[in-house]
């Protein structure tokens, strides 16, 4: 199964499931992030870390080793990869 | 039913009483309490502003350094006390910060429980905005929704009666950026205080799942609301490393007995989000419009252009910091050298006058001195949060905090230690882990912090001799310093002390849509938190200032060896009496108690450059950094009280000749002393709230100690290196 952190600049993605720690897991899901959730990567910060993902509608900051943390199904390719 | 929930009797509106006059903060007795809850960034302390008249009753929360904001709402000849629960995106807790909304809302650890729960929810995140309604909904809670940023939602904006129906609770919209809204909110509140409480579930917990919560609740502590979503609160919050308040031991037993595995544990959230997906998106039509929020990000936030952008920023705001100020400085100063003036012509000579004007008029002038550009750092800060552009620089900075073994939120703590330590190592509570905190207020106070511009200000402007800009140029130089040495103390302090390794820490942010900061919040913010500056570090200047110049003017005896200088100036002509009355004060200093303290240190600074009136500066500086200034101005208005010139205390700096009549500081020893002031940990109230919220002594000596050992190592470098390149 992929991982967040795979997805390029501008793809779009389907939660599965977060795995990590306990505190880091529950948050994300209250955030939203729960399985089925549409997932999209904007951006990288400037330094290539973090990621900038929308999700929801709302923008979200996070860190690469993070997004490795959530399980996803890239959508169709035509739509991923698309900058 | 408790009597907690009985209906009250219409509560007695004590009109006549000048504490419930028109814009008070303190509501009458009686006055139901409304709490009003939300996410971070969807305008909930805007329509408090809204709701209150701004006239709110700022102070802390027990045990913890969170502002507690209050404040009284009048709607149709009722009063309602209104509360501003910090922002939050869940009630689980993990730390006692973000306990704070659990406590609010259900009365716990001293709180008042409310008779009302107002939910800020963003029209453009509503979905996410009410996940925290149905917790709040299932401890029983007595809710409504208030819609905020209705028009950002545009065609999108829900319809509040048919969300009422899908909530099971009072909807209203409205406006909170044009102050509209706020009549009808209150009216609705009022209404909403007739309804029911009761708990109400929208997911249905799994038998093992309410087999726990039966467990738990049997343990639930005395005063504690004993229904199933606290025992769920409980579950999902406490665990073996839970830094809570007020958590019973039987409690985190019981809990910990239940161990939960993942499945259960995910329910209630998924649970929540299940009933959301399915019944919030029949109230909402479409997407908000973000086409503007996205354009500016593409600009802000990329690769080069947003580092571009970010110290852009940075710049603009502190050179005009450094240049904007600079005309309000000036009318201070001289409207408090007039009030000393005029306090000398009543009072005339003597001791208690002397005490007066330059012991009280002046230390009360080297305060709000510096007000101008506290309050313009604070406007800038307040702009830049508001107009979401903070939670960005944290999203550009976290590569870099991350390196520095720096959690990212450490970002905000850092940024305001540029205003003042104390709220910064206050806001270091926001981080979940200790260890994150602790290293956090070890670096925040390397940070140029306010107190720090007057002791540059006064350096720059007296002994650097440069036009403006390169004057500026120091100024930004001396920030960038700061930025670095923290960050690198932050590095060498995670590797070399023990309890401040860590693993790393999640950093997941929301970066908050543009828009236009409300200028009325704004200057609100700017006006408390530069009140609280005043209180809480202008009383200690004040103080201190006092003390010092008592330190520095008695105990008034001459030495033997001198010579009668009155007799000496009663007889000498004109021209020749401001002279030997300089000498006569200086000797006078010379002898003080301060003066003998600063030759006795001064074989400690003297490898920096410094001489014992710098030392004296010093020793008042330990109080407070600020009190430098006041300290040099009373040293040298002691000294160069009947100098006819009057050309302040920039003057008498350029001015000070050594025993060789070469100037006592050159620009190096302007450098040095500037390098000094931005490592040393000169700050009484910073090393008291450090020692507050780590709850002992042990790190705030610790913080003292490698403070001022680097501060003397770098400025002993730099002093003799400068010596040595023939500066």
């Amino acid at each position: 199964m992929s991982r967040l952190s795979d997805l390029r600049r501008g793809a779009t993605a389907t939660v599965r499931a977060v795995e990590g720690v306990r505190s880091f897991r529950r948050r994300l899901l209250e955030m939203g992030l729960v399985p089925g959730t549409q997932v999209k990567v904007v951006n990288f910060a400037p330094l290539g870390d973090p990621l900038f993902i929308e999700v929801r509608g709302a923008r979200w900051s996070l860190r690469k080793q993070e997004a490795a943390e959530i399980l996803i199904a890239p959508d169709a390719p035509a739509a991923a990869g698309v900058p | 039913m408790s009597p907690p929930d009985a209906p009250s009797s219409p509560p007695a509106i004590a009109a006549d009483s000048p504490a419930s006059a028109a814009g008070a903060a303190v509501a009458p007795l009686g006055a139901p309490l409304v709490a009003l809850v939300g996410n971070p960034n969807v305008g909930k302390t805007t329509l408090f502003n809204a709701l209150t008249g701004s006239f709110a009753k700022v102070s802390n929360y027990p045990g913890i350094t969170v502002e507690r904001r209050s404040g009284v709402h009048r709607a149709g000849g009722r009063a309602l006390e209104i509360l501003d629960v910090p922002g939050t995106y869940s009630l689980v807790a993990r730390s006692a910060e973000e306990q704070l909304a659990i406590d609010s809302i259900v009365g716990l650890g001293g709180q008042p429980r409310p008779e009302l729960v107002v939910l800020c929810v963003d029209a453009t995140q509503l979905s996410r905005s009410l996940y925290l309604l149905l917790q709040c909904q299932e401890l029983g809670a007595r809710c409504m929704v208030a819609l905020t940023m209705v028009e950002e939602a545009g065609a999108s904006a829900p319809d509040p009666k048919k969300l009422s129906a899908i909530l099971g609770c009072p909807v209203v919209a409205t406006d909170a950026r044009r102050g509209r809204g706020a009549e009808v909110l209150g009216q609705a509140m009022v209404d909403a205080l007739q309804a029911p409480s009761a708990p109400v579930w929208r997911w249905t917990p799994s038998p093992s799942l309410q087999e726990s919560m039966q467990k738990v609740r049997a343990k639930l502590p005395e005063g504690w609301p004993q229904n199933d979503g606290m025992a769920l609160w409980a579950l999902s919050s406490v665990d073996d490393e839970h830094e809570l308040a007020h958590i019973p031991e039987a409690l985190r037993r019981e809990v910990s007995a239940c161990k939960l595995d993942q499945a259960l544990d995910d329910e209630p959230v998924l649970g929540r989000w299940r009933f959301l997906d399915d019944q919030v998106s029949r109230a909402t039509v479409g997407q908000p419009d973000r086409s503007r929020t996205e354009r500016i990000d593409r600009v802000l936030l990329h690769r080069g252009l947003g580092f571009a952008a970010f110290l852009g920023v940075m710049f603009v705001i502190f050179m005009s910091l450094f240049a904007w100020s600079e005309p309000a400085i000036g009318a201070v100063e001289a409207i408090f050298e007039l009030a000393k003036d005029g306090a000398r012509g009543v009072l005339g000579q003597g001791v208690f006058a002397d005490f007066i004007t330059d012991g009280v008029i002046a230390g009360v002038g080297a305060v709000l001195v510096f007000l101008p550009q506290i309050l313009l750092l604070f406007l800038f800060l307040g702009f830049l949060e508001d107009c979401g552009y903070l939670a960005r620089v944290a999203y550009l900075m976290d590569r870099i905090m991350r390196t520095m073994n720096l959690h990212g939120r450490a970002f905000v703590p850092m940024l305001s230690g540029f205003a003042c330590a104390v709220p910064a190592v206050m806001a270091t509570r926001t981080m979940e882990r200790r260890r994150d905190r602790i290293l956090t207020m070890m670096v925040v106070p390397l940070m140029t912090c306010s107190a720090r511009l007057p002791v540059y200000t006064l350096v720059i402007a007296a002994l650097i001799p440069a036009s403006h800009t390169v004057q500026g140029l120091l100024m930004v130089g001396m920030y960038a310093f700061s930025v670095v040495t923290s960050l690198i103390a932050a590095l060498v302090l995670s590797r070399v002390m023990r309890p401040l390794r860590a693993k790393r820490l999640p950093f997941f942010i929301e970066l908050p849509p543009y828009r236009f900061p409300r200028m009325r919040g704004v200057l609100l913010m700017m006006w408390q938190r530069s009140s609280m500056f005043l209180r809480e570090a202008g009383t200690v200047i004040l103080v201190c200032s006092m003390a010092l110049w008592a330190l520095l003017y008695f105990p008034r005896h001459l030495p033997k060896s001198a010579p009668d200088y009155d007799a000496m100036i009663a007889v000498a002509p004109e021209a020749e009496r401001p002279a030997l009355e300089n000498a006569k004060a200086s000797a006078l200093l010379l002898g003080s108690y301060g003066g003998r303290l600063g030759h006795a240190i001064e074989p400690a600074i003297e490898p920096l450059g410094f001489d014992w009136k710098i030392g004296v500066g010093l020793i008042g500086a330990f109080a407070a950094r600020e009190v430098f200034v006041s300290t040099m101005g009373i040293v040298y208005s002691v000294g160069g009280e009947a100098d006819e010139t009057d050309t302040g205390l920039r003057q008498a700096l350029r001015d000070e000749r050594t025993a060789e009549g070469k100037p006592a500081y050159p620009p190096l020893v302007g450098l040095s002393l500037m390098i000094f002031f931005a490592l040393a940990c000169q700050c009484m109230s910073t090393l008291a709230v450090v020692k507050r919220e780590t709850g002992g002594y042990r790190w705030p000596a610790f913080l003292f100690a490698y403070m001022t050992g680097l501060a003397w190592v770098v400025t002993f470098v730099v002093y003799q290196g400068g010596r040595l390149l023939g500066f």
